[in-house]
């Protein structure tokens, strides 16, 4: 839709004519501010941990539980140096063997969210998938923040 | 011919003074827009281009995604 707007103002005379064509859903997911009367309601981006642990490929499982769980965390989040999600542990892999590496031991390539997606979805499809926690990501693969389940079907109410 | 602008360049270019409009239906920019936008839907271009828009200044246009 855009493509045809920006050729028509060009034709009606308008001389600098530019098109985002990505558009409103590449400004969402990177969860940048929007006005409207959606605007102010809960999102994944706004619910999500920014501050959940990480770790690498190439780190030892035992260290990263004990540092994770240091932290008061049950769930950590696999990225590379640009923070590109890899993989996801949750309590059922921090209870492997110790010795191996991470890429050995994480869940690869998890489901992960847009910033944007409402509170209220991202609690029904939580429940739906028994997901107890899902990465946000932006479009390009990026961490956002870890998403808990009780911490965003508490924000959209109860869910069936 | 309309050139292509990423999020860093709509930014640096809604800063210095771009007019960014949202092409979608009325009821859609009612709902989210992108902050500063004007709605223009695109059924309503030929008609209200020239009265909304100042010619002299960029303009930056977007819907949906690329679709």
């Amino acid at each position: 839709m855009s493509p045809r707007a920006a050729w028509r103002l060009e034709s009606l005379g308008f001389t600098e004519v530019y098109d985002y064509t990505v558009g409103k859903l590449d400004w969402m997911a990177a969860g940048l501010p929007t006005e409207g009367t959606n605007a102010k309601r809960q999102r994944a981006g706004d619910l999500a941990h920014k501050d959940t642990p990480t770790c690498r490929l190439e780190e030892r499982l035992a260290e990263v539980r004990d540092r994770v769980q240091a932290l008061g965390w049950d769930a950590v989040v696999v990225v590379n140096e640009e923070r590109v999600v890899f993989g996801l542990l949750r309590a059922k892999e921090f209870a492997l063997d110790g010795d191996q590496p991470i890429a050995q031991a994480m869940r690869p390539g998890p489901s992960t969210f847009r910033p944007y997606v409402l509170a209220e979805e991202m609690a029904h499809s939580m429940v739906a998938h028994k997901l107890e926690s899902s990465p946000i990501t932006t479009s390009d693969g990026r961490l956002v923040g870890l998403l808990l389940q009780k911490d965003v079907v508490g924000a959209a109410g109860s869910v069936q | 011919m309309p050139k292509e602008i990423d999020r860093d360049g709509l930014r640096r270019m809604v800063e210095a003074g771009a007019q960014l409009v949202e092409v979608l239906p009325a009821e859609e920019y009612a709902e989210e827009h992108l902050p500063g936008a004007i709605s223009l839907p695109l059924r309503r271009v030929d008609a209200e281009a020239s009265s909304v828009l100042n010619k002299n200044r960029p303009v930056i246009v977007y819907c949906w995604d690329i679709a």
